[in-house]
């Protein structure tokens, strides 16, 4: 295995992996919170109608889909603030609607068929040094963002309409998330495919959300556990020669079982420490 | 701009409709700054849109809606001097968040945006933890503290951020008598001690017609504003509630005369 980190290619991985891996904790932080899963899912896939459309058109994909994403998710949040509709069911008409795109512009080109595997599952072996560049820079602007916006986003996840009676402009932020949203899920989708980031947004920040008390140690816990993912998912999976994305995604799940079986235990531990008489009685 | 008076909220023929329905009209009223106005009327009245308007979180059809002289909509960064303590506020029991952290949010504003909380805003945080009676709790998860204290909690965050008005929805809902009393009495006081004018809004009326200096009853349009005696004692108090509580007058009368008298 030590052996496999001289090469150039799996530092560039283990590199991109943790980027991340680091990224969705962050954001999965507030998808968890504001519950924006489901975004998350819409949003992801249909960033496939902006890679088929770079694609075929010749531009970069991952670029392609960047704006694709985002003016999916604009768009999402656009109606559902409208209130004629509820959010679930925005995504749900604007996220297969834009995978359709995808697939009909797809069948229009037969030979990039190929390709299209790479974007559904992940391909993180193949992260070239440009990529690189590319989560680099993703991941840099969108953590300046939250972090310098973190206490009106945390504000505006726990309790909106306050939020919104104080005077901050909730509307903005809103729109701030989901831009943040969409262009770290585009830079996921190299790491784990469109198919999976969802789990590295959503469950990082799940197990956060078991052990930790306080939203510093679930923002914490989320990141070191995405991080560890990575690493790990990466190194088992070239040990075991098994799909990178796909492992990386199964050592989270068998981490988020592991927390919620420790969070039980200390709930239940807690319980008894407070109210010694119930258990004998 | 506004009256011309000492009124911190300033209200002239308002009118409110959401989605083309008329929700209010005809609502006059003036607040003089540092007294305590009960807002009363039945479910639905448009107690709780007319809160939304003076906090700029909805228009006015027509007519005029001023607070701190200016249109709430208006008020940009000055809306953290109103503070607002939502009915049943939803949230997640389990998001991570103590009591402390919970008040620190009421300032997120005051401090603005790119900047982080500093020493005095973490003293300004305690202190109003400790006002409202809540010391010893600040490092609680929010949902682990009984419906009272988050209601108190939710106050705190209300007022540490140099707030002049402070409105409250349904303030009382779901605490039992002694706890609704303290309530009020601890209104009372951080009124008298932060100079805040407090508007509070409720569909009991026994409850606000005991503790507030004045009384407005509203069923979409305003029916009367006074003094608690003369507007419990009023026709038009019956009117719109559309309904005859001889029943309760008495022990409306008596309450009221306790609390003032106290």
């Amino acid at each position: 295995m030590l052996d496999a980190l001289g090469f150039a290619f799996m530092q560039r991985a283990l590199l991109a992996g943790v980027l991340v891996a680091t990224l969705c904790g962050v954001l999965g932080f507030f998808v968890v919170l504001k519950r924006l899963a489901f975004i998350g899912v819409g949003i992801s896939h249909s960033a496939f109608g902006g890679i088929a459309l770079g694609l075929l058109l010749g531009v970069e994909p991952l670029l392609a889909a960047a704006g694709f994403a985002t003016i999916v998710a604009w768009g999402v949040g656009w109606i559902s603030r409208k209130g004629r509709l509820h959010e679930d069911t925005v995504i749900g008409i604007l996220f297969s609607s834009a995978m359709a795109f995808g697939v009909a512009l797809i069948s229009l080109s037969r030979s990039y068929q190929v390709d299209l595997f790479g974007y559904l599952f992940g391909n993180i072996l193949a992260v070239s040094p440009a990529d690189l560049w590319m989560l680099g820079g993703i991941g840099a602007v969108v953590l300046l963002v939250v972090g310098l916006l973190f206490k009106e986003l945390l504000f505006l996840a726990f309790d909106e309409e306050v939020a919104r009676a104080s005077g901050l402009p909730v509307t903005r932020l809103y729109f701030v998330l989901l831009t943040c949203l969409a262009l770290t899920i585009v830079a996921a989708i190299r790491v784990v495919g469109l198919i999976l980031v969802e789990a590295l947004l959503v469950i990082p920040a799940a197990i956060g959300y078991q052990l930790a008390d306080g939203y510093r140690g679930m923002l914490g816990i989320a990141v070191c556990s995405a991080a560890l993912s990575a690493v790990a998912g990466l190194c088992i999976s070239y040990v075991l020669d098994i799909a990178a994305g796909a492992t990386i995604v199964l050592v989270l799940t068998a981490l988020f079982f592991a927390a919620v079986g420790v969070g039980r235990v200390r709930r239940r531990g807690s319980q008894a420490a407070s109210n010694p008489g119930a258990v004998t009685g | 701009m506004n009256s011309g008076n000492s009124a911190i909220v300033h209200v002239r023929d308002l009118a409110v409709s959401i989605d083309g329905h008329p929700v209010l009209w005809d609502v006059t009223f003036d607040v003089a700054a540092g007294s305590f106005l009960g807002i009363i009327g039945p479910n639905g009245a448009g107690k709780t849109t007319l809160l939304r308007v003076l906090l700029g979180l909805l228009p006015a059809t027509q007519g005029v809606a001023e607070v701190l002289g200016m249109k709430p909509s208006e008020l940009g960064r000055r809306a953290h001097q109103i503070g607002y303590v939502p009915q049943r506020p939803e949230f997640d029991p389990r998001f991570p968040v103590s009591v402390r952290d919970v008040v620190m949010m009421g300032r997120t504003c005051c401090l603005g945006i790119l900047r982080f909380p500093r020493r005095a805003d973490w003293e300004a945080v305690e202190d109003t933890i400790h006002r409202v009676g809540l010391a010893g709790l600040e490092s609680r998860r929010i949902g682990e503290l009984s419906g009272g204290q988050q209601q108190r909690a939710f106050l705190a965050r209300a007022l540490c951020a140099e707030t002049r008005i402070l409105l409250l929805d349904e303030a009382t809902t779901g605490l039992d008598l002694p706890a609704q009393h303290e309530l009020y009495a601890l209104l009372q006081r951080l009124r008298r001690d932060l100079q805040l004018t407090v508007i509070a809004v409720s569909h009991d009326l026994l409850e606000l017609g005991a503790h507030t200096d004045k009384l407005m009853c509203i069923n979409g349009a305003m029916h009367i504003h006074g003094n608690p005696h003369t507007v419990l004692e009023s026709h038009e108090l019956r009117a719109a509630y559309r309904c005859e509580f001889d029943f309760l007058s008495d022990e409306v009368q008596a309450r009221v005369r306790d609390e003032h008298q106290c």
